[in-house]
């Protein structure tokens, strides 16, 4: 695993207190995480403060599993 | 209209004393303080360094991960007072009518400690707001009977009562008040408070409102002393399930008191200060008797707002002379904060839950740490010094004032057919 993607994934576990097993690329933070809104608005703040990049609202929008979280901040880097 | 009565039926408490309700009530019985020096924050700067804190509750087990992060402290508390109380009901929350149970609860502040640390993260940042999205959710006052009625699925009114010391008193009367005409069975009621937080510390100080016996901080709560230099800021929760008495009769419920009257009044006087001539605290005993269809001379106990401040507890002392003449030298005139310190918006429920267990049990707590008699108070008091008191008591008063003028009473009276 990428060092991008295991500082991801450990983010999700604290955040959502969910186990590590579970946090699998094509997870969907609401559907199979169990993440609210407002959980899905903290885990974006945190990928931003973790690697120091700013992710728009519109793009934002589209990060809606692990792997996609995890493909945005490559690119981002 | 016929007025339903009200009784109570459950009790739930977390306090610096005692982290439930048996806990609690064998701390007041034998006066242990709940004073000691802060352990949340250093406190290297600021003048007072000690308070009444929650002790030896794990709250990282009570509460799963994800949850307690978006909990603040005093919703935290919250949750586990009513979660005791509403068990201690023996309540069917599988057959219940839920849309018939409220929460009307009382807050002080609400989560300062979230505030607090999130206005500090932005003061501290680059001026880009970075603020959490729990941020407000969690600091709000009206959250924690929020979360109380989602943890139940009560579906009745909701909402928090801010008058400062009074919040939870008032939240009890409102309580009240909505049983009373029928729109609600059950109601959970009480209050919540977590202040001791460096904003919390640091605000008080700079009221002067707080003692300063660092050297002591186990004995600085000393409502009628002489030396008494301030109130000691606690912290914690009270919960009451307050139910129409018909509905409690009917499931076999246990019954500890009947909730027969609130007072409310306003000093209309200062921002702090209590008024010297003590009208506005005069006003609310008499209201409160007044609605609880009661006499001076049927009240055997009064718990008393009794901070340790040196103005109040004079100022209390006198209306309670002025309202109660000659049959206030027969009442059991006693301070819970001083050994509990002052719950702010928590303090009218956890006081009130002395009252009760003073009448269940036939005892007065004391009021602890007192040495020094003040020549200013009637010497001809019973304020059960130092010592718990047996006493049949059938009918216990419970005054809170709050910063505001804000005075709020509550009479409970043994039930009887």
């Amino acid at each position: 695993m990428s060092d991008i993607a295991s500082r991801v994934k450990a983010i999700i576990v604290d955040k959502l207190g969910v186990d590590e097993n579970e946090v699998v690329n094509d997870a969907s933070f609401t559907n199979d995480l169990g993440a609210d809104s407002l959980d899905t608005v903290e885990l974006i703040m945190e990928f931003e403060k973790e690697f120091d990049i700013q992710i728009p609202d519109d793009q934002a929008e589209n990060i809606a599993t692990v792997g996609q979280a995890i493909s945005y901040i490559e690119d981002a880097k | 209209m016929e007025l339903k009565r009200v009784v109570v039926t459950g009790l739930g408490a977390l306090t610096p004393i005692g982290n439930n309700i048996e806990e609690y009530w064998n701390a007041l019985v034998n006066g242990k303080s709940g004073g000691a020096p802060i352990t949340y924050f250093d406190t290297e700067n600021f003048k007072t360094k000690f308070a009444c804190e929650i002790k030896n509750f794990d709250f990282k087990s009570y509460f799963d991960r994800k949850e307690i992060r978006k909990l603040d402290k005093f919703s935290q508390y919250a949750i586990v007072a009513s979660d005791e109380a509403i068990k201690d009901s023996a309540l069917d929350l599988e057959r219940i009518d839920k849309q018939r149970v409220g929460v009307i609860w009382g807050a002080g502040i609400g989560g300062l400690e979230t505030f607090q640390e999130e206005v500090k993260n932005f003061a501290n940042g680059n001026g880009t707001p970075r603020f959490n999205p729990f941020f407000i959710p969690k600091m709000i006052a009206d959250i924690a009977p929020g979360h109380i009625s989602m943890r139940n699925g009560f579906m009745g009114p909701n909402y928090t009562t801010v008058s400062a010391c009074a919040s939870s008193a008032n939240a009890l009367i409102d309580a009240l008040n909505y049983i009373r005409l029928g729109y609600s069975d059950v109601i959970i009621s009480g209050g919540s408070e977590a202040a001791i937080t460096q904003a919390g510390m640091g605000g008080f100080n700079a009221m002067h409102a707080l003692s300063t016996r660092n050297d002591e901080p186990a004995t600085a709560s000393r409502p009628f002393d002489a030396t008494r230099d301030g109130f000691v800021l606690g912290e914690g929760a009270g919960a009451l399930v307050l139910e129409e008495y018909e509905h409690a009769k009917a499931r076999g419920a246990k019954i500890y008191a009947e909730l027969v009257g609130g007072g409310m009044s306003s000093d209309a006087y200062h921002i702090t200060a209590p008024h010297p001539e003590g009208i506005g605290v005069i006003a609310v005993m008499k209201n409160c008797l007044q609605n609880a269809g009661l006499q001076p001379q049927d009240v055997d106990a009064i718990n008393t707002h009794g901070t340790s401040t040196p103005l109040g507890d004079v100022a209390e002392l006198k209306a309670i002379g002025e309202v109660f003449g000659e049959h206030a030298k027969s009442i059991n005139i006693n301070s819970t904060k001083s050994m509990t310190g002052h719950l702010l918006g928590a303090a009218g429920a956890i006081e009130a839950i002395a009252s009760i267990l003073s009448m269940e049990n036939g005892v007065v707590p004391p009021t602890i740490n007192h040495e020094v008699v003040d020549e200013n108070i009637d010497a001809s008091l019973n304020l059960t010094l130092n010592k718990a008191q047996e006493r049949e008591v059938n009918v216990a008063m419970s005054n809170t004032f709050g910063f505001g003028g804000h005075n709020a009473c509550l009479l409970f009276k043994k039930l009887k057919e």
